[in-house]
C-alpha cells in the first residue's frame, strides 16, 4: 500500500507509486453553471486523500464523479484503471460511498439496513449475515441491531451509514462531509474507525470543510474553491508553504478592525483582518505579541497558536472556510 | 480486506432492486391490507350486495349480469389502479428526495434503469398477487363465467403498470408533493367514480360516451369485464390492451429519463 505522508513528502516520488484513481481536467457543468472547472489529481492505493473547501466549492460534484455516479462533462477519469463511462457498475461494486446526508431506511432495523444494502452487490444471504455481524461490531451497534433506525441518534446513524458502505468490502471508501453535524465525541470515534480502515489498506477519499478533520485524517489533500483546485499537498507541507509557523490572533474593542491594519503591519510578515479579529502571521508568536505590547498597542484579547489549514485557505482565497 | 473474492448470486441487477422492495414490504405489509384487501371487499359487500339488491329489483340485469357480478371486475381494476398510484407518487418522491433510497442504490452497481425496473416489477408482483386474491374472491361470489377470467390477474397487473409507470416518472422529477394531492383528488378519485365502474357506459348521454373512453381507467374496467365474462370484440379488447400498454411503455421511457436526470445528472 501507499503508506502515509504524515511527515510530509511528495507522493509522486513515493517508491510505492500505485495510482488507484486518476482524474485529468475534470469538468462538471449543470446547464450554464460550471460546478467543477478542470480539476486534476491522482490518488494512490492505501492513501487517505482529502478535498477541503467551503460549501459550494465543487467538492460534492467531484465526489459524485469519482463515485462513478455522475459522468464528467469533459475530462479523463480512471478508477481501478477502468473508465466509469463504460464500467460504472463494475467500479461501483468495488467502492463504498458515505453520502453527505444519511440515506438509511428509517422504518427498518439496523441489521436489515445492512443486509438489504448488501443485496445490491449481489451477495448471498449467508455472507450478508456474517458481514452484518462483523460491521455491527465495527460500528459498535451490535446492541442496537434490532432497533429501528428511526430511534437512533445522529451519531449512531452516521456510523451505520459508514458500516453500510463497507458491506461490499470496498477498496476505496468515499466520504462526503462524514462528521458534519456530529458532536466532538462522535467525531473522534468516527475518526478512530476511519484510521482502522486505513490501516487495513482501504483507500479513503474525504471531503470536509473542517480543517482539523482534514489535518487529522488526510495524508494529502487538495484545497478547492469555486470549482478549482487552488493548492495540493500534505497538510503540514501546505501550511509550511503558504503560512508562517505561528499566528497571533488579536481582538480589539472596536467596530472596525480594518483601521488597525497599518498599525500592526510592522510586527508581522503578513496581517489579515477579519470582521471580529486581526491575524498576525509570524515566526514566533510570543515575541511578536511582546513587541505589540511594547509598542503601546493594547488588544482586548490575544491568542498565540500554530498555523493551520484554515490559514492556508484564508491565504489562498481571501476567505474563511466556514461561513 | 481489499482483495477478497466476492461470492455472487448471479442475479441480474434489476432483480436486486426488486428484492429490496420485496424485503421492505415483508417488514411493512400490515398497513397495506386495509386498502388493497378489505376496502374492495367492503365495496363489493356494500354495493354489490346492498345496492345491487335495489338495482336488480328495479332494473333487472345489467349487460346480462347481476349488479354484484357487474361491479366485481371493475373493482379489480380500480384497486390495481390505486395500488399503482399508491406505490408510485409519495414512495418514489421519498426515494429520490426525502429518504433518498434511490440515491443510495445508485451508488451501488445498480443503474437508474435497474432501479426503475426493480420498482415496476415489484408493483407488478403486488398487482398480480392482488389480482389472484381478487379473482378468488370473485370466483367465490360466483361472478366468474369463463376460462378467460383466469386472465384477470394479468389485467390487474397491466392496469397497475399503466398507472405506476407514468406516475413514477412524474414523481421521480417532482420537486415536492404539492401536486400529488391534486392528482389524487382530480384524477384518481374521479376515474374511480366515473369510468363506468358502477354503471354501464350506456348510462351516460350519447355525447359523453366518447369522453369516457378517453379516461384511462375506463379501458382497465372494460378489459376486466371482458376477461370476467369471456365476451367482447377482438377489436375493442385489443384497443383496451393497447391503451394500457402504451401508458406503461411511455411511462417507462419517461421514467428512465427523469430518474437518470435525478440520480446521475
Amino acid at each position: 500500500m501507499g503508506g502515509g505522508c504524515v511527515n510530509g513528502g511528495d507522493f509522486a516520488h513515493d517508491a510505492s507509486h500505485d495510482p488507484i484513481l486518476e482524474a485529468r481536467e475534470l469538468v462538471k457543468r449543470f446547464g450554464d453553471f460550471t460546478a467543477v472547472k478542470s480539476v486534476s489529481f491522482v490518488i494512490q492505493r492505501g492513501e487517505s486523500f482529502g478535498f477541503l473547501g467551503p460549501n459550494g466549492a465543487g467538492k460534492t460534484s467531484t465526489m459524485r464523479m469519482i463515485s462513478a455516479v455522475s459522468q464528467p462533462t469533459s475530462g479523463e477519469l480512471s478508477i481501478f484503471g477502468l473508465d466509469p463511462r463504460s464500467s460504472g457498475p463494475a467500479i461501483r461494486g468495488r467502492l463504498g460511498v458515505v453520502p453527505q446526508e444519511d440515506t438509511l431506511e428509517l422504518e427498518l432495523s439496523v441489521r436489515l439496513n445492512l443486509e438489504m444494502f448488501g443485496r445490491y452487490f449481489d451477495l448471498p444471504r449467508a455472507t450478508l449475515r456474517e458481514r452484518a455481524a462483523e460491521l455491527l461490531d465495527f460500528a459498535q451497534l451490535t446492541e442496537r441491531a434490532n432497533d429501528r433506525v428511526d430511534d437512533l441518534s445522529g451519531g449512531l446513524r452516521r456510523r451505520l451509514t459508514i458500516a453500510r458502505a463497507l458491506i461490499n468490502r470496498p477498496e476505496i471508501l468515499i466520504l462526503d462531509e462524514p462528521t458534519t453535524g456530529l458532536d466532538p465525541q462522535a467525531r473522534h470515534l468516527l475518526w478512530e474507525r476511519l484510521y482502522r480502515l486505513k490501516r487495513e489498506g482501504v483507500t479513503l477519499i474525504i471531503t470536509t470543510h473542517y480543517m482539523d478533520e482534514a489535518e487529522q485524517l488526510c495524508d494529502r489533500l487538495v484545497v478547492m474553491d469555486h470549482g478549482t483546485i487552488v493548492a495540493e499537498g500534505a497538510p503540514r507541507d501546505l501550511i509550511t508553504r503558504h503560512s508562517t509557523r505561528e499566528v497571533v490572533e488579536l481582538r480589539f474593542n472596536t467596530t472596525d478592525h480594518g483601521d488597525l491594519h497599518g498599525d500592526l503591519e510592522p510586527f508581522a510578515r503578513r496581517v489579515e483582518v477579519l470582521p471580529d479579529r486581526v491575524l498576525l502571521y509570524v515566526d514566533d508568536g510570543d515575541d511578536a505579541l511582546r513587541d505589540v505590547h511594547a509598542a503601546g498597542v493594547s488588544p482586548a484579547s490575544a491568542l498565540v497558536r500554530r498555523s493551520s489549514l484554515e490559514d492556508v485557505f484564508l491565504r489562498l482565497t481571501g476567505r474563511t472556510l466556514v461561513d | 480486506m481489499a482483495t477478497s473474492v466476492e461470492p455472487r448470486l448471479g442475479w441480474p441487477r434489476w432483480r436486486r432492486s426488486w428484492w429490496f422492495h420485496a424485503t421492505y414490504y415483508a417488514q411493512t405489509w400490515r398497513g397495506t391490507v386495509a386498502s388493497t384487501v378489505l376496502f374492495p371487499i367492503f365495496y363489493l359487500a356494500a354495493l354489490g350486495v346492498g345496492v345491487g339488491h335495489l338495482v336488480t329489483a328495479h332494473s333487472g340485469l345489467i349487460d346480462g349480469q347481476t349488479y354484484l357480478h357487474f361491479i366485481a371486475p371493475s373493482l379489480l381494476a380500480t384497486t390495481t389502479m390505486q395500488l399503482g398510484e399508491g406505490e408510485s407518487l409519495w414512495p418514489v418522491l421519498a426515494s429520490v428526495r426525502w429518504i433518498r433510497s434511490y440515491h443510495a442504490a445508485a451508488a451501488t452497481p445498480l443503474e437508474p434503469e435497474d432501479i426503475l425496473a426493480g420498482k415496476l416489477s415489484w408493483v407488478a408482483t403486488r398487482a398480480l398477487a392482488t389480482g389472484v386474491l381478487y379473482t378468488a374472491i370473485i370466483a367465490v361470489s360466483g361472478a366468474l363465467q369463463s376460462w378467460w377470467s383466469l386472465t384477470l390477474p394479468l389485467v390487474g397487473t397491466l392496469v397497475a403498470l399503466a398507472f405506476a409507470a407514468p406516475l413514477t416518472a412524474f414523481a421521480a422529477g417532482a420537486q415536492s408533493d404539492a401536486s400529488f394531492t391534486a392528482i389524487y383528488r382530480f384524477a384518481i378519485v374521479p376515474m374511480f367514480l366515473f369510468s363506468a365502474t358502477f354503471y354501464p357506459v350506456s348510462a351516460y348521454p350519447g355525447y359523453l360516451r366518447p369522453v369516457v373512453q378517453f379516461v384511462p381507467l375506463y379501458h382497465g374496467v372494460a378489459l376486466a369485464r371482458t376477461a370476467a365474462y369471456g365476451h367482447g370484440s377482438l377489436a375493442s379488447t385489443a384497443g383496451h390492451v393497447i391503451v394500457l400498454g402504451a401508458m406503461s411503455v411511455l411511462g417507462v421511457l419517461w421514467g428512465r429519463r427523469r430518474l437518470r436526470r435525478r440520480l446521475i445528472g
